[in-house]
């Protein structure tokens, strides 16, 4: 019996505020788990059984091929991070958190995006690519493929930049994150 | 060998010398190799009763509990008790059976994603992928089962690597490099806590089941008694400090005592030991304990600062940094009499609100006076498990508990149905004690197939009916805050509990006057094998005091 003492029916503000520690900001986890079946289940299932919400996560190999490197973002704003970094802790196949600080992190997401290109319209789509310091790494006669690595403020900026062209698909990779310095993530 | 009889010997390396179980078709190796293998197997009747015996039996001896299923059903079964043992930190480790490699993920008779399904409510569990890996993974299953913060672990065997054939050799070294706990305890933090503590005026001890499980209660006692700390227990904690003992505030939370909720709302500082700051313990989280600052000492860093802010966090094993604190505080030399006023309080609230109940004026039996003839019955010597109502509430109140691991209860899952299993193992670990399940006529019926179990090993477990015909607590939140709209609790004349204990070979026993009430229980107690007595209580009696759900300590009611 979870429910208060009333019959009082609870208003949906009442059900939002809800409290905890909230840091207001985006944070990037990098975590060192065991490459092992299931884990990345573990993972998932702990943010959503704990009422957490992962904005994006990207796993990979790391150079230990017992090894997998998970980066999260997490939005700090909605969830004490301190619970989230601890919760992870326990499970056992997590061998590392790290709570990365934008100012001493390296991130950066890969994204490809495919825009109607066709006439006049192809040598201004080709001006954005130069700026953004992206590629076209297809085309045919009606539209191209870019890809764009860097800061997701700059593929979102690229996007933005894109739309009115005629946005057909995209694709993102989600950001991955490396401390700046000679240690260890 | 088979890898089932490499199981079997990792079983007895463990020192595991007792499972409970049920066969089926996935886990037929399994039970081929217990035909004779030198280990006590106790065919349950559902696996679930199975589930719920393993955490009786770690909770009475503090060692780790092993039930069996096989595939699908076989471990849904067990869900229950899996979650009970993560909500309640019980040590157990769950071995079930698994479809042929080969069938996995095609829907195969009997299939079921185990591993899948218990995944929310493990410590961790393990998928046997080869056979080679069985060994080392059962040890690291008991270790990740009995260390740290203990917790279930699930061990899924597909059936046909159980039958491999594999040459067994002795594991002795893990292999878990993220799973390090820590257990000692920052001595600078713990020198804090200290001089806090020498600080306070208004302090509160507040004891949680991690003092049970860290085999702790010795060590809780010295603490309290290095001044005239107040102490209070969880539900969980309860037996921790002897209840006979001048310091002993009662138990805290919902249905606490008021010494214990006010002591807690009025406190300067509350030193918080394996405890977690439960919903049913805090009331309303942002106006408990308001003037209080927190000394949070737990294994788990995760419970830390959770729900309540931890001014002083000590993360390790209570039984270690217990000592230590005592004597950074002896060290410290302090003057008792700095907490004369808040005794002056404590003793007043004691005074005018002790725990009390109106006696009927004839024969009716009174749910409180059936605990406390229980008490007087059994001298308080016995282990007691309980369902999840108002009799576990009640039996918390008015059973004076003074040892560890002789309260067994489900605090939070909240099970009904727990208690008759949990005796049914309790007993199975501690064969010369005496052990008694009080269990409400709505609870026991979820688990009362054991009963058969029971009676066929001779366990001899005595079964007290608190039968008051109603799923009473919901029937007494219906009746407080639903305008006693009595909606579907009510549970009739059925059945008859003296001959449904007959018909499972037990003996059954009825009482229903509260001038012969101790002497019948004593009469239960002296007879042979097990014994199930149906006691007829008052039908509408509620328990109190009690804090309404969402509200803070000192809006207690009753």
């Amino acid at each position: 019996m979870g429910e208060p003492g009333t019959k009082e029916p609870l208003s949906l503000e009442e059900l939002e505020a809800a409290g905890g520690i909230r840091t207001g900001r985006k944070h990037v986890l990098s975590i060192l788990a065991e490459n092992k079946p299931g884990v990345l289940s573990r993972i998932a299932g702990l943010f959503a059984r704990r009422g957490f919400n992962i904005d994006t996560l990207t796993v990979g190999p790391t150079d230990d091929e017992a090894i997998s490197r998970f980066t999260l973002t997490v939005d700090g704003a909605l969830h004490p991070m301190d619970q989230v970094t601890k919760q992870l802790h326990k499970l056992i196949n997590v061998l590392k958190i790290r709570d990365l600080e934008p100012e001493e992190t390296l991130a950066r997401d890969l994204a490809l995006f495919k825009v109607a290109a066709d006439g006049a319209a192809r040598g201004e789509v080709m001006q954005i690519v130069d700026i953004f310091r992206a590629k076209i790494v297809d085309v045919t006669k009606r539209s191209v493929i870019v890809e764009v690595t860097g800061t997701k403020e700059k593929i979102d900026a690229f996007e933005q930049m894109i739309r009115p062209f005629g946005l057909i698909e995209m694709a993102r990779t989600g950001e991955i994150a490396i401390a700046r310095g000679r240690g260890e993530t | 060998m088979r890898a089932v009889d490499a199981l079997i010997e990792c079983l007895k390396a463990e020192g595991v010398e007792v499972v409970f179980g049920l066969p089926g078709g996935a886990n037929l190796p399994t039970y081929d190799a217990f035909y004779d293998g030198g280990i006590k197997h106790i065919l349950v009747r559902h696996e679930q009763g199975g589930g719920h015996a393993a955490e009786g039996y770690a909770k009475a001896t503090g060692k780790v509990g092993v039930a069996l299923g096989t595939s699908g059903p076989g471990a849904t079964n067990l869900v229950t008790a899996i979650t009970d043992a993560m909500m309640d930190s019980v040590p157990t480790v769950f071995l079930t059976g698994q479809v042929r490699t080969e069938l996995l993920g095609t829907d195969g008779f009997q299939e079921a994603d185990t591993i899948g399904i218990t995944m929310p409510i493990v410590k961790h569990s393990f998928m046997i992928q080869h056979p080679l890996e069985l060994p080392r993974t059962l040890h690291e299953a008991f270790h990740i089962a009995r260390s740290g913060r203990p917790g279930p672990v699930v061990v899924d065997i597909p059936q046909d690597l159980s039958r491999a054939d594999i040459a067994y050799e002795p594991v002795d070294d893990l292999h878990l490099p993220g799973y390090q706990p820590t257990t000692e305890g920052n001595q600078k933090q713990i020198r804090l806590a200290a001089k806090a503590l020498a600080n306070s005026r208004r302090p509160v001890i507040y004891a949680g089941g991690g003092v049970v499980n860290a085999n702790a209660a010795a060590e809780l006692t010295e603490l309290v008694a290095s001044d005239r700390f107040p102490c209070t227990c969880t539900l969980m904690a309860l037996g921790a400090f002897p209840a006979s003992q001048g310091q002993w505030l009662g138990m805290l939370g919902m249905h606490g005592t008021r010494a214990a909720n006010y002591a807690m709302d009025e406190a300067d500082l509350i030193c918080a030991v394996g405890a977690r700051f439960d919903d049913r313990i805090t009331g309303k989280l942002s106006e408990f304990a308001p003037r209080a600052k927190f000394i949070h000492i737990d294994v788990d860093p995760a419970e830390i600062s959770k729900n309540v802010p931890a001014h002083i966090p000590i993360v390790g094993d209570a039984k270690n940094i217990l000592p230590r604190l005592v004597a950074e505080y002896r060290a410290l030399e302090t003057d008792a009499s700095r907490l004369e006023e808040w005794w002056g309080r404590i003793e007043q609230w004691r005074k005018r609100y002790p725990l009390t109940y109106e006696d009927s004026t004839d024969a009716e039996i009174k749910p409180q006076r059936m605990v406390q003839a229980l008490y007087e019955a059994t001298g308080g010597d016995c282990i007691l498990t309980s369902d999840v109502g108002q009799h576990q509430m009640w039996a918390a109140q008015y059973f004076a508990f003074e040892q560890p691991r002789r309260w067994i209860n489900s605090g939070g899952l909240g099970t009904m149905g727990f208690g008759l299993p949990a005796a049914m193992g309790a007993q199975v670990g501690c064969p010369d004690q005496v052990v008694c399940c009080l269990a409400g006529d709505g609870s026991v019926q979820m688990n009362i197939q054991e009963l058969a179990t029971c009676t066929e090993y001779g366990i001899p477990i005595k079964v007290f009916v608190m039968n008051n015909g109603y799923l009473g607590m919901v029937r007494q939140w219906q009746e407080l805050f639903w305008d006693k709209r009595y909606s579907h609790v009510d549970m009739g004349q059925w059945p008859d509990f003296v001959r449904l204990a007959e018909a499972y070979g037990a003996t059954g026993m009825r009482l229903d006057d509260k001038t012969t009430l101790v002497d019948g229980m004593k009469e239960a107690l002296a007879k042979e094998g097990p014994v199930v007595v149906d006691v007829r209580v008052t039908r509408e009696e509620n328990c109190y005091p009690m804090i309404p759900a969402g509200q803070p300590a000192r809006n207690m009611v009753g």
